[in-house]
């Protein structure tokens, strides 16, 4: 009702910028199409090429939708897909990936959030300093301690395994989910531990009872930042995994930027997308906590 | 009392841990890397002192000069273009657009995907012989030439692009959320003045951003000094070492070339270069928990 009352005291004269309203309108509407189409072309074609058979792809352009989609290049990059000498196909990569990634998560989060409530609950001496020391560690590069990291953890005989890795992943991860945690648990009202305290309940009886089941939501933020961020690592995998532990990751790199002989494109482009596709699903599936897990990670690396 | 001091042991037993971590895998480390780049070390740590010797070496070197630039040449155009891109989207989804979930969603999904990924998505797009430039071609336009993957001088464009493609929505994310804490008397205010909206946004409401921008900035720059994988994946560094960074001149002499002395004076350099990224950032930091 406000707003015809309102449309109806302007003067005549000043109806005139409606209609060049309208024209920014769709000015504005034809910029986001073209930004979204920037962001969705070299997806889809990833994808229709990884469902091409390979005299399509020479033939015709990138562009075209495939005339006679085919699984086969998906289940060639899956089953059979070579990476300098084995052919064992990108499947090997995907469960290294998915061993890597469970127990790196759970300890990693578990790790975060126990280390965020001793430092948010239980303000200890020196505790600042810690908090200082974590949030710088979020931010150094990799490269500086990597060679280091390489000598302490061949002398513990964890260089090159499976537990190695996923240690390497809980201790990079240390700073950014203990600060996240740290961030979480400060905001909550002190009366809560003060009391329990007082019942004489102990560290892990608060933790456990009062402190967890009020993180639901800072818990989503932390799984999704660690599942996106592990899966997708490559450099920590390709330096510590060792020969058989390899990720996806590194798996694809080899076997998209190695290839010997006829490149298939399809079968490349079908490995890509077998990738990228646990993260996406993520992404689609979790919705506005994703972007807060990427905020607060967007400095790890 | 005494049960209460038990269970402040039990707190500082569980940080007891990471506190051994952060002072030897992260900061011990550092200080060991730091003290290798002052030695002669080369297929081994030797750890005698030897001056500034690795760092004029490695300013001598063709390779860490080239990957020493392009950072910058990167990370300028990458962080401006980033910026300017991601805000752009951000402005424009805040006029309450129909679909802003489906634009929104279609701006960030790239962020959910590896470097690699983005990086052999972009090199198959790029691609000379099959990509881009092959339909363009096709269209009739037979002299059309997009070759800047495997052209020396514009090769690390593409790398920006591929950047700016990845990481754009990230920035359109933050500065949306901002521009949605927004006093909506701010916006009433500048009608009443009769502010074009457009201007409200540049001497306004941005400027009301800045810390965030200043967020967007800092999280960027270190994204580039720690580029490794887009690099990596879409260009193997080349043509030649065209498209090379310090990331990756570091892991390759630490792992391939087994040169430790000179990598680690790169790696010294590179945690200067954070440093001096984050440096806007501590100090706003620092200077708030003083007060």
């Amino acid at each position: 009702m406000t707003h015809t009352a309102v449309a109806g005291a302007i003067p005549r004269a000043a109806r005139r910028p409606a209609r060049k309203a309208s024209a920014s309108r769709a000015g504005l509407y034809a910029f986001l199409v073209l930004a979204a189409l920037f962001f969705a072309i070299p997806l889809l074609i990833v994808l229709s090429t990884s469902l091409k058979p390979m005299d399509e792809i020479r033939e015709g352009s990138i562009f075209a939708l495939p005339m006679a989609p085919t699984l086969e290049p998906w289940s060639k990059a899956w089953l059979s897909a070579c990476t300098g000498l084995f052919c064992d196909g990108l499947h090997v990569g995907f469960w290294n990936s998915v061993r890597i990634l469970v127990p790196s998560v759970i300890l990693s989060v578990l790790a975060g959030a126990l280390n965020g409530y001793a430092l948010a609950q239980w303000r200890f001496r020196h505790a600042d300093k810690i908090l200082t020391a974590l949030m710088l560690g979020a931010f150094i590069p990799y490269q500086v301690i990597l060679y280091p990291l390489v000598k302490i953890f061949s002398s513990l005989g964890l260089y090159g395994t499976l537990p190695g890795i996923v240690l390497i992943h809980v201790i990079f991860g240390l700073p950014t989910l203990t600060l996240i945690f740290r961030n979480f648990y400060a905001g909550l009202p002190e009366e809560l531990v003060k009391a329990a305290r007082v019942d004489g309940a102990g560290f892990f009886r608060i933790f456990l009872q009062i402190m967890l089941p009020m993180s639901v939501n800072i818990l989503m933020v932390a799984l999704i930042l660690q599942v996106t961020g592990i899966w997708n690592d490559y450099l920590l995998g390709y330096i510590f995994a060792g020969r058989d532990n390899l990720p996806m990751t590194v798996q694809l790199n080899n076997i998209v930027n190695t290839t010997t002989g006829t490149i298939e494109y399809n079968v490349n482009m079908a490995a890509t997308v077998l990738t990228a596709l646990p993260p996406l699903l993520v992404y689609f599936l979790s919705g506005r906590y994703f972007v807060r897990g990427i905020a607060s990670g967007a400095v790890k690396g | 009392m005494a049960a209460l001091r038990i269970r402040y042991l039990t707190a500082k037993a569980v940080m007891a841990p990471t506190v051994l971590v952060m002072a030897t895998c992260f900061y011990g480390a550092i200080l060991w890397t730091i003290y290798i780049s002052f030695t002669r070390s080369s297929l081994v740590p030797n750890y005698d002192f030897a001056g500034i010797a690795q760092y004029v070496r490695l300013f001598s070197t063709a390779r860490w000069y080239t990957a020493f630039g392009n950072m910058f040449v990167f990370g300028g155009l990458f962080i401006a273009l980033a910026l300017v891109l991601g805000t752009l989207l951000a402005v424009l989804i805040d006029q309450k657009v129909k679909g802003e979930g489906v634009f929104r969603t279609i701006f960030l999904y790239p962020l959910s995907m590896s470097f690699i990924v983005t990086g052999l998505a972009w090199q198959w797009f790029l691609n000379p012989a099959m990509g881009l430039q092959d339909f363009v071609r096709g269209l009739g336009w037979e002299g059309f030439t997009f070759d800047w993957i495997i052209d020396r001088d514009r090769a690390i464009y593409t790398l920006v692009l591929a950047a700016v493609w990845h990481s754009s929505g990230l920035i359109m994310a933050i500065m949306l959320a901002g521009l949605r804490g927004i006093d909506h008397e701010i916006w009433r205010a500048a009608r009443v003045e009769g502010i074009p909206r457009w201007r409200t946004y540049l001497s306004i409401v941005l400027p009301m951003l800045r810390p965030l921008v200043v967020t967007c900035v800092v999280l960027l720059a270190i994204a580039v000094v720690k580029s490794y994988d887009l690099v990596v994946a879409m260009t193997r560094g080349g043509p030649g070492n065209a498209t090379d960074m310090p990331a990756k001149f570091v892991v390759d002499l630490t792992f391939e070339r087994a040169n430790i002395g000179l990598a680690s004076a790169g790696a010294v350099v590179m945690l200067v270069a954070v440093l001096a990224a984050l440096a806007p950032y501590l100090y706003i930091e620092l200077s708030r928990r003083a007060r």
